[in-house]
């Protein structure tokens, strides 16, 4: 328990102090370091810890009895519905207090009458805490690393912001220690408690450069996420006075009765979906993207959204052929593939990563409403891989943007040779997301099989047309950091080190984790699934696999070792690319230009005109904007989808309470 | 590996490019005779290739060579794993490795028409992709796996339960075997489209690499189509060679026939076919599974 | 196997009245169809290995025809099909006719003709894969390098072209 608790409070003590220490000094940067790197250490340590000394099978149960804390947390609580009503107040914004306070106050309600506490114990440990644990402190601590070099280069780019950066660094500190929170909680009121306090932590970072329009995002994103809290309240509400339970395993021990869990298990659906910013709620995630580059890593890869989808993965046994999980896994197909789509028709690389970053967390939902072993396998696998390689794409691109004034994508032409590092750390992030020996793809193509599996042939479709178009707008990127103009030379990046080491290790991450996850699957999310399953195997599951298409084991055969191993041999060929470019260019030869129909001026980069004069050319990638431009596809996907979630909702919550 | 497998790679990589140049040897007299011509000799093709690795070797910057050659060997790789009798998702995944590295060759060269073509072939990607993509699914579910051992050993020939597929993925073929209609990317023929497109700045050996590297694939696709007919029975080979045949024919008159289409009907018509064929075939597989 | 089996053709209009255009694209047609020897009309001169001009080099294609030269991959040759690809033919005296292509690369094969009949064209084209398979020997052995266009001009300096000595007679 003592490690846990520390994991938890550390990140909120090494917050408050951040909080008073208002100027960049060495000092500040000291303390962020070490908070950086003692989270990242303790979360290694935990995970250790949890297997070799705790019977992580069963779960390790921590706190059952906890009025004190339970006073504490109503206070926190209290305290956060002010902060937002105070700042609601101050830009004029009154609907979000509704929302607020019709989440809070029947949180404190039952907090101080002690009816969200049974005998059960508040915190619980099991194989999918450890890996989000493993996640969350691992990437969010390297990014909190990257994000003092960053706010730092920030400040000097924008001197028109007020620097408030101890505040932006406790602020992310804050969060890191709310996650922590959220995923070992197994008490719902602790893990709303904990949601608010990300909700209202994203919140402040979406607006910290107190622009209108990042003011204007910020409380697009509060008012989205209150909405899922107050979703999360009605589920808490029916939990403990209908169903008298308060706990999320007490929760799910009612799989195999879909009837009775239908009301609960459609709101936290609901809360969720809003975390992940699926399809109608993707606004505030596209929005966030006027934060610093820090929290809108933090936000994206590592923590904020994955709440959302650990919640579902959480839920996923009771979601298999429930009106929930349709809604879920309905949502989640389709926004993979809509928001893929949008991804086309964007040239800011950061809303590029934001788009992506809805598409792929759409393709885990609907992995966790899919309900089937194989998807929650594939589900979790996404969650890894998407948190590690898309980090390192924000830091990246967020490093470009501070060293050349632009994150355009268009902007990034000749990157390879302009800025050889940055575009090293950019090309294992593009190749992790989109292409086959690298993780995301590994994990897509279990997902594809699941889907194929759970008989689902929307869900099918949505993978088969959202995969294609994923690997449109990657390539096309990955394919203007390759254009090499003639005579372009080495520029020095103003990239501090202390973001290069958070890069690095993330880029190496993202290497090894595709040799390795079969360990990961073994060690944790097998063993995950078995426990989650055991009481509720689907029938769906038990068809697929009697009918011998999954072989032996089960659960994981999607990939088979001949299979790993024929992707070993693949990455290492790629590996071996560098250094077979150098044997291949020690042959010289004849250097040519490229063909302009003959008007190539001498540099590849320029042409004469009908005049004799010369032009620069100016390549540009393809966007299909007439196709599918976000003025065009984006309202049309966002009416649909509140149209579809508007009439499960309505459908579960009459199911629910009256039938 | 069984011997069996081993000895199907082992011929694939070997005699894939000649049996393949034959084959688009007798593609080019057969469109020569629509046109009343007489036109080339059966190995023309192979002739073009060898003269290509004996010509000088010219680039535009370093990178290219390298990249195009990894596209050679990753087309020779997904196609090895498709002949070995591997998972045929693996394939494709392996060969859309393959297709990226071509694509980043031609914008590596940072010229007008390279890219244009780099970007074309990427949207050929998208267009085709979902149709492989749920072929691959189609066999899982009317063989119960994705490995190609298994695919072909059932009893009937699968095109009997998989129609939608076939139709499909014969729309997919008129992509990647670069004929008219679908050649947006780069033509084999004379009336090239944007100067060739993506190899429009590939020269000599290095040009002859990506010529190498569609022979090979043409050889993996024109597999992937003998999957519809093969079963366990040997004599059903005969069957694969009847319809390869049947399928070049079809393949050279609509090239003959068809004008190049411009990129949105490519992607509209290549989806909705994938949409109504693949998935209708997809929905009527489901239900009889079930 | 010799490289002439498989002769790609880059077509270049230089300043010409589209007569010998005409005749070229006629030769690809049923009727001739040098397809017969492996030709193909490649339009890219990285593809290709015969340089086929048509009409007189002038002030404004010049440097395109040499870029396109320069970027074509040894073994490779040159042919000038028509009387105006050959020496500026009746446009000669143009003010802006510099000549015939020589004038600005080196030529292998001299077609004449106004315009140039296909017969005529594909007998030049199968002279031209001879000089080809030559240069290709040549290559192999280490024995050659075709010279840039830049070394031509060089090389011109100190020399007359064919074009030179008419207008030099034409003048006396």
């Amino acid at each position: 328990m003592s490690v846990l608790s520390f994991l938890i409070l550390f990140p909120f003590f090494i917050a408050f102090v951040l909080f008073f220490l208002k100027k960049d000094s060495l000092v500040r940067s000291f303390i962020v370091f070490i908070g950086a790197a003692g989270e990242l250490s303790l979360s290694v340590y935990f995970a250790i810890d949890s297997y070799l000394y705790h019977d992580i099978e069963m779960g390790t149960f921590y706190l059952s009895e906890t009025h004190d804390l339970d006073m504490l947390i109503a206070a926190l609580e209290l305290c956060l519905m002010l902060v937002v009503f105070f700042l609601a107040v101050k830009y004029k914004k009154y609907p979000v207090m509704i929302l607020s306070a019709l989440g809070t106050i029947p949180a404190l309600y039952m907090d101080l009458t002690g009816k969200s506490t049974t005998m059960a114990s508040h915190i619980k440990v099991d194989h999918l805490t450890v890996i989000m644990v493993l996640v969350v402190g691992v990437v969010g601590s390297l990014i909190c690393m990257y994000a003092v070099g960053y706010i730092r280069d920030y400040h000097r780019h924008h001197k028109e912001f007020r620097d408030r950066s101890g505040y932006f660094l406790s602020l992310l500190f804050a969060f890191l220690g709310a996650m922590m929170g959220l995923i070992s909680s197994d008490n719902l009121t602790w893990m709303f408690f904990f949601w608010e306090v990300t909700s209202v932590c994203s919140f402040l970072l979406i607006g910290y450069s107190r622009t209108p329009e990042a003011v204007h995002n910020s409380f697009r994103a509060l008012w989205m996420n209150l909405l899922g809290g107050c979703a999360f309240m009605a589920a808490i509400i029916f939990c403990i006075y209908v169903m008298e339970i308060t706990n999320i395993s007490q929760l799910l021990v009612y799989a195999s009765l879909p009837t009775v869990t239908v009301f609960p298990v459609a709101m936290l659906a609901f809360a969720a979906l809003t975390k992940s910013a699926q399809m109608p709620f993707s606004g505030w995630l596209l929005g966030a993207m006027v934060a610093p580059t820090p929290s809108s890593a933090l936000l994206h890869s590592a923590t904020m959204v994955k709440a959302g989808v650990y919640l579902l993965l959480r839920l996923s046994p009771m979601m298999c052929g429930t009106y929930a999980g349709t809604m879920v896994a309905v949502i989640g197909g389709f926004t993979f593939f809509a928001a893929s789509l949008l991804a086309i028709t964007v040239s800011d690389g950061k809303k590029v990563l934001a788009y992506s970053t809805v598409s792929n967390l759409g393709l885990i939902t609907a992995a966790a409403g899919c309900g089937m072993e194989e998807a929650v396998w594939a589900g979790i696998m996404l969650l890894i891989f998407h948190s590690v390689t898309k980090s390192m794409m924000f830091m990246s691109v967020g490093a470009y943007e501070n060293s050349t004034g632009s994150r355009d994508v268009e902007d990034m032409h000749g990157m390879i040779v302009r800025y050889p590092r940055l575009a090293f750390i950019m090309t294992i992030g593009i190749f992790g997301m989109s292409v086959v020996p690298m993780g995301m793809c590994v994990a897509k193509w279990a997902a594809l099989r699941a889907f194929i599996d759970s008989g689902s042939v929307y869900l099918t479709l949505f993978l088969c047309f959202g995969s294609a178009s994923t690997i449109f707008y990657w390539i096309k990127w990955l394919g203007k950091i390759f254009s090499v103009s003639r005579g372009s030379e080495r520029h020095k990046d103003n990239v501090p080190a202390v973001e290069w080491i958070a890069m690095y290790p993330l880029a190496i991450l993202a290497m090894v984790l595709c040799l390795v996850y079969p360990l990961i699957s073994a060690l944790a999310v097998i063993p995950y699934i078995q426990n989650a399953f055991s009481g509720s195997v689907s029938r769906l599951v038990t068809a697929a696999f009697e009918s011998g298409s999954a072989g032996g084991e089960g659960i994981i055969a999607a990939i088979s070792t001949e299979d790993f191993i024929i992707m070993g041999v693949m990455l290492i060929c790629i590996c071996l690319l560098p250094v077979a470019m150098k044997m291949v260019n020690s042959v010289q030869e004849r250097q040519v230009l490229s063909y302009m129909s003959g008007f190539n001026s001498g540099n590849d980069r320029s042409f004469y005109d009908s005049h004799g004069e010369e032009k620069d050319q100016w390549l540009s990638n393809w966007y299909m904007n007439g196709l599918f431009g976000e003025k065009r596809l984006l309202p049309f996907c966002l009416v649909l989808s509140s149209a579809f979630v508007i009439s499960m909702m309505t459908v579960c919550a009459i199911g629910g309470l009256f039938i | 590996m069984t011997e069996y497998s081993m000895i199907s790679v082992i011929i694939y990589l070997i005699f894939a490019p000649f049996i393949v140049s034959i084959l688009s040897g007798v593609d080019r007299i057969v469109t020569a005779r629509m046109q009343g011509r007489c036109g080339p000799r059966l190995l023309q093709p192979w002739f073009d290739l060898i003269k290509l690795f004996s010509k000088e070797s010219t680039a535009v910057n370093g990178i290219q060579k390298i990249l195009v050659m990894a596209h050679c060997f990753f087309a020779i790789f997904s196609g090895a794993i498709f002949f070995a009798g591997g998972d045929i998702l693996l394939v494709l995944f392996a060969l859309t490795m393959a297709e990226v590295f071509l694509i980043l060759g031609a914008y590596s060269v940072n010229a007008a028409y390279s890219e244009i073509g780099a970007q074309r072939e990427l949207l050929q990607m998208m267009a085709y992709e979902p149709m492989t993509l749920l072929t691959a699914a189609g066999f899982y579910l009317s063989a119960g796996s994705f490995r190609v051992t298994d695919i072909i050993s059932g009893n009937v020939p699968l095109i009997l339960k998989m129609p939608g597929f076939f139709i499909g993925f014969c729309f997919v073929l008129v992509v990647k075997l670069r004929k008219s209609p679908f050649d947006l990317a780069t033509s084999h023929h004379a009336n090239q489209e944007i100067i060739k497109g993506l190899t429009g700045d590939l020269s000599g050996p290095v040009y002859g690499f990506s010529l190498l590297a569609e022979l090979y694939e043409e050889a993996l696709m024109l597999g992937m189509a003998g999957l519809f007919f093969l079963t366990s029975d040997r004599m059903s080979i005969i069957a694969v060679f009847i319809a390869i045949a049947v399928i070049m024919f079809v393949m050279s008159l609509i090239d003959n026939i068809f004008p190049r289409v411009k990129w949105e009907t490519l992607l509209k018509t290549e989806w909705i076919v994938t949409f109504f064929a693949g998935g209708g075939n997809l929905i009527i597989l489901s239900l009889i599974r079930k | 196997m010799r490289i002439s089996k498989s002769p790609w053709l880059l077509h270049y209009d230089g300043s010409s009245c589209n007569g010998c255009d005409i005749e070229v694209l006629a030769s690809t047609t049923p009727r001739f169809d040098v397809e017969r020897f492996g030709i193909v009309n490649t339009g890219n001169p990285k593809h290709a290995d015969i340089f086929l001009c048509t009409g007189g080099i002038n002030s404004q294609n010049e440097d395109v025809v040499r870029q396109i030269y320069d970027q074509m991959p040894d073994p490779k040759v040159v042919l000038a099909c028509g009387i105006c690809a050959c020496d500026g033919g009746i446009f000669k005296d143009c003010y802006n006719i510099l000549g015939g292509t020589d004038t600005v690369i080196p030529v292998d094969v001299y077609v004449p003709g106004c315009a140039v009949r296909p017969e005529a064209l594909i007998d030049g084209v199968i002279k031209a894969l001879k000089i080809l398979d030559e240069k290709a020997e040549k290559m192999k052995r280490g024995e050659y390098k075709s010279l840039t266009s830049a070394e031509y001009a060089e090389k011109l300096k100190g020399m007359k072209t064919a074009s030179d000595k008419e207008k030099e007679d034409e003048n006396a």
